[in-house]
């Protein structure tokens, strides 16, 4: 045995007993509570880490006849050359900014009222706000469909209130910004409250009690106060509304074909793998502008609450 | 927050009642054409079961809802245990390497879904992997296990660690340990877990689409359907049922426990 060590120094054999000898040895308890986390450890290595790269890998080279791997931007250059690229672009960041803003403008007043309410009602109000989420978010989008429809009930109540002739929403913005509006709205008032349901009173009492208007401390107290909050709802709205397939395929009637539709016409439909993987960095590439803006100013709260 | 009202008549109850009626308006209509005899959406012809017979007897569907039901008692059984194991050797871990790894654990989290698709996609294409049940099980615990984890691992920083050591040395074995002191002490933080594990695979659209090949859940089904009929209703309506005993039973097991307890002291 001492043979095979001598032979190979520095070779496999030393290293491997090393190990060996390293998982045999006698645990600690401590050790082997470590030891519960492999199969997630394995998960994590193989079904996110591995995938990841993957894309980055089929995004940054092109398939050849040969097995040769190519290194190219030309998946990205694709992208920015796409014949309508500028039409998806501009309805994907239009449709996700109008849902973001919308959305905020709804959801911070409701977050706002309700931290009026006693502790109970809160709750309750939360409940009732995030409970629809858990409803297939194809069924509420189908039901938005039914009711937008030329036949649906917002026509019948339109034509019967005002005697007006049916409209046919679906296929415009406002039915497209509706529907998303309608599935993100929880994920906008849930951060939002958390926030305000946060602030010490006594700093909005002090503000008062000092003179200044209920509009002033709003503006200069509350308002600052609560835009990590704000933040943390826009992070949640803004991307998944620009990536959803969801709304488009069925608000849109055709008419809309965000990035999401865009990758998943490459992929599932015209098997353009390296295509589709570039797209998707470049949305990671824009996830994570977004999430080291919002830790910035979540760094720039903490600073000043600091002082 | 609180500010005292100073107004006598308050905007915002008709405002907060506004929201609530535009959050469950498109449930309501979706409840209540699932009873119209008719396939009309504006009148109500008469009260009929016939598109919950028509639902009964679409083979599809019927396949649909058996695959999401299957996929999600898997994926959350793997997710729950595995996550909450992991949850426990990360607690022990040291600060570096649990920062990290929790870090790493977000990834999927934070990720738009149809990235975490794609990175799957490309894994199982890359690995010759055929896409059907199996690629669907694993795409589905790699999105929910993370959630396990974020919501097993606060509890168990609570737990008192002196409960833990006495255990081990007083002679417990590890696996004995967690399985008498420690999985007892998060019982019910696993239990929340295991329903999101649940609800987060059964209503999954995006990610099944890109990873199951053929197989087709709820969503897919929707999805891909041509024509929307309203025996779409008639399943909203028995998924909404559910949600709702669901919801009032949890809650009423809340508040007896609360209420139990109250007694204790």
């Amino acid at each position: 045995m001492i043979g095979t060590v001598k032979k190979a120094p520095g070779g496999r054999s030393p290293l491997l007993k090393q190990i060996k000898a390293y998982i045999k040895r006698p645990k600690t308890a401590l050790e082997r509570f470590k030891l519960l986390g492999i199969p997630y450890y394995l998960i994590l290595l193989v079904l996110v880490i591995i995938p990841m790269i993957l894309i980055l890998f089929y995004a940054i080279t092109t398939p050849n006849k040969d097995d040769a791997i190519l290194l190219t931007l030309n998946n990205f250059i694709a992208f920015f050359q796409e014949e309508g690229f500028v039409g998806v672009l501009w309805d994907s960041i239009r449709i996700s900014g109008i849902t973001t803003i919308v959305t905020l403008l709804i959801a911070y007043p409701l977050a706002y009222i309700i931290c009026d309410y006693k502790l109970k009602k809160q709750a309750l109000i939360i409940l009732l706000v995030s409970a629809p989420m858990w409803v297939n978010m194809l069924l509420r989008t189908i039901a938005w469909k039914q009711i937008l429809s030329t036949a649906g009930p917002l026509n019948a109540a339109l034509g019967w209130l005002f005697g007006m002739e049916p409209i046919n929403f679906l296929g415009t913005d406002f039915a497209v910004v509706l529907g998303m509006v309608y599935i993100f709205l929880p994920f906008m008032v849930i951060p939002i409250y958390n926030n305000l349901s946060k602030i010490d009173n006594r700093l909005i009492e002090a503000s008062l009690d000092l003179g200044a208007s209920r509009k002033y401390t709003f503006f200069k107290v509350t308002l600052p106060l609560s835009l990590p909050g704000v933040l943390s709802g826009v992070t949640m709205v803004l991307l998944p509304s620009a990536t959803t397939l969801v709304v488009p395929r069925f608000l849109g009637e055709g008419r809309y074909f965000l990035i999401g539709n865009l990758i998943e016409q490459k992929f599932l439909k015209s098997g353009l793998w390296n295509y589709g993987a570039a797209i998707s960095i470049i949305l990671v590439v824009v996830l994570f502008i977004i999430l080291f803006l919002t830790k910035k100013v979540d760094r720039f709260h903490k600073d000043e609450e600091d002082d | 927050m609180k500010i005292k009202k100073t107004r006598k008549f308050n905007f915002s109850v008709i405002y907060v009642i506004l929201v609530l009626i535009f959050c469950y308006a498109p449930i309501l209509s979706l409840v209540i054409f699932s009873f119209n005899s008719d396939r009309s959406l504006t009148n109500f012809q008469s009260f009929s079961f016939i598109w919950y017979d028509k639902l009964f007897n679409d083979g599809q569907v019927m396949t649909a809802v058996l695959n999401t039901i299957f996929v999600a008692v898997v994926a959350t059984l793997v997710s729950t245990v595995l996550g909450t194991l992991a949850a426990i050797a990360i607690s022990r871990m040291k600060k570096v390497m649990r920062d990290g790894l929790l870090n790493l654990n977000n990834l999927p989290m934070i990720n738009p879904e149809i990235v975490t698709a794609v990175s799957l996609l490309l894994l199982f294409l890359s690995l010759g992997i055929g896409q059907g049940y199996l690629t669907m099980i694993l795409a589905h615990i790699t999105f929910t296990i993370p959630y396990v984890i974020v919501t097993v691992y606060p509890k168990l920083r609570e737990m008192d660690e002196n409960m833990v050591e006495a255990s081990l040395d007083l002679g417990a074995t590890p696996l004995g340990t967690i399985w008498h002191i420690i999985i007892p002490n998060i019982k019910t933080v696993i239990i929340s877990a295991a329903s999101l594990c649940f609800t987060l695979s059964f209503d999954d659209f995006v990610i099944s689409y890109f990873t199951a090949g053929t197989v087709n859940n709820i969503s897919i089904y929707l999805y891909t359907l041509r024509r929307l009929e309203p025996t779409i209703n008639a399943l909203s309506t028995i998924i909404i049922t559910g949600i709702i005993i669901v919801l009032v039973l949890s809650n009423t097991i809340k508040h007896k426990k609360v209420n139990d307890n109250e007694d204790e002291d």
